[in-house]
């Protein structure tokens, strides 16, 4: 028997964002600014591919329509994708990449993971607490990869403070879809299976404020911009990436490694 | 590992599965590594339950077709292998005899993963934020260090513990590269996870 729509909906946000954060990251592999990097970031992306392997067979046991992992990562189009807009922004502007954007980024998506995988060991979903209790190991260490990144940026150069600020500036306010809860959050959080994101905002802000003043950055100031990739309104960006990702998969069904 | 009964066929197969090599660094086994959680005789057939080490670790699909193999060559025809997350793996369940294989391969063996605090940081800022220099004991205070940096880690190659990292990520997603500062080698240190 399928479980309730708002149920596959939650785990499809958590699986779509680690995968699409993880195919982004996979973008720096060959092209770190240093070798160290190059392979921080690909080990930072396998663990998220790998969290999201989990995530969607899960998801896919959950929504019982025969498909398994493959068909929900690479025959789903962008609409059916149900990841946060943060996650899935190039790792730059869009024509270059700029490892102060995938540093902010990894920074404020790591800063909620941990609490989030923390909330969701506890979760009435045995399933899903099993793959959170393994995760949050994987997602501190992301943590502390992004956090001394941020310090050294930020409190470094005069060039790579200022590249670090902007790039906070341009992300930061994507995190307010995190916080504005929906039917979907609201019910998961009746049914025991998970945190409204909304309740984790006090940690992420003292996570968030610790480190950029460590760093000597400037909290940005609040908007009311809201992204909506979480309903499957997503930026003009999803579309390419998944154009590459999937194009393999869909060229040639069923290939094999 | 969980083995149900007194049973020669079962501790056979719990043998065979435990004598496995790892893919990727493979002078320890799987029993060395603490990822063969149980066997099980389950309606007749041989039951192995193993565990990812990280979630994305490429090696776990091998694994689980080199136990199937080891099996089945030995007699256990319609052998099993299933996966598990939970309790998840903590490089704490490797044995005493893998981590000296370890050292002996050239790879540092873990730290205890279980004395690791909740610090999401380690550096300690050159400035603060009226632009003084900061006091640097002080500083040190505030921020938790982590322990795995207090219990030194000796070179594989020398026994030194004048060590240094050079980065947190290594050639697979378990270690880190550092180097010593006694005899030169660089080396890789298994990170407690």
């Amino acid at each position: 028997m399928p479980a309730p729509a708002f149920h596959v909906e939650y785990v499809l946000r958590l699986a779509d964002s680690t995968l699409v954060l993880g195919q982004r990251l996979a973008e720096w592999c060959g092209h770190g600014p240093m070798l160290e990097e190059d392979i921080a970031l690909t080990n930072v992306a396998l663990d998220l591919v790998g969290q999201a392997r989990l995530l969607l067979s899960h998801a896919a046991l959950l929504e019982n329509k025969g498909r398994d992992e493959d068909a929900l990562a690479y025959f789903r189009d962008e609409p059916e994708f149900r990841n946060w807009t943060l996650l899935e922004l190039p790792n730059g502007d869009g024509s270059h990449n700029d490892y102060a954007v995938t540093i902010a980024r990894n920074l404020m998506f790591s800063a909620l993971a941990v609490p989030l995988w923390e909330a969701l060991a506890g979760s009435a979903d045995q399933g899903l607490a099993q793959i959170a209790a393994k995760s949050v190991k994987e997602s501190r260490a992301h943590l502390r990869h992004a956090s001394e990144w941020t310090v050294r940026l930020g409190d470094g150069t005069q060039v790579s403070h200022d590249r670090m600020q902007s790039a906070l500036d341009r992300l930061w306010p994507y995190a307010n879809e995190w916080w504005d809860d929906d039917p979907v959050d609201v019910a998961v959080a009746k049914a025991g299976i998970g945190p409204m994101l909304g309740t984790l905002k006090p940690v992420w802000d003292r996570t968030m404020d610790a480190i950029l003043a460590q760093a000597t950055l400037a909290r940005p100031a609040h908007t009311a911009f809201l992204s909506s990739g979480k309903l499957g309104r997503h930026s003009e960006h999803l579309g390419y990436l998944l154009a590459e990702m999937q194009s393999l998969a869909r060229s040639d069904p069923g290939a094999q490694w | 590992m969980v083995i149900s009964e007194a049973d020669p066929l079962l501790a056979q197969a719990a043998a065979l599965a435990a004598s496995v090599p790892d893919p990727e660094i493979p002078v320890i086994t799987l029993g060395d590594l603490g990822i063969v959680r149980a066997v099980r005789r389950e309606a007749g057939r041989i039951v192995v339950t193993i565990t990812p080490t990280y979630t994305g670790c490429p090696a776990t699909e091998v694994i689980a077709a080199d136990v199937r193999q080891i099996l089945v060559e030995n007699g256990f025809a319609d052998a099993q292998v299933r996966l598990t997350l939970s309790p998840p793996w903590t490089t704490d369940w490797i044995s005493e005899t893998g981590r000296e294989r370890l050292r002996a391969y050239g790879i540092a063996p873990p730290g205890r993963a279980g004395m690791l605090p909740e610090a999401v940081m380690r550096f300690v800022p050159r400035k603060r934020s009226d632009g003084e220099v900061s006091d640097l004991t002080a500083a040190r205070q505030r921020i938790p260090l982590r322990v795995a940096q207090k219990a030194p880690i000796a070179c594989p190659n020398c026994g030194s513990i004048e060590t240094e990292q050079l980065s947190e990520y290594g050639s697979t997603p378990c270690k880190a590269i550092h180097r010593c500062l006694a005899c030169r080698e660089p080396f890789d240190y298994f990170k407690p996870y």
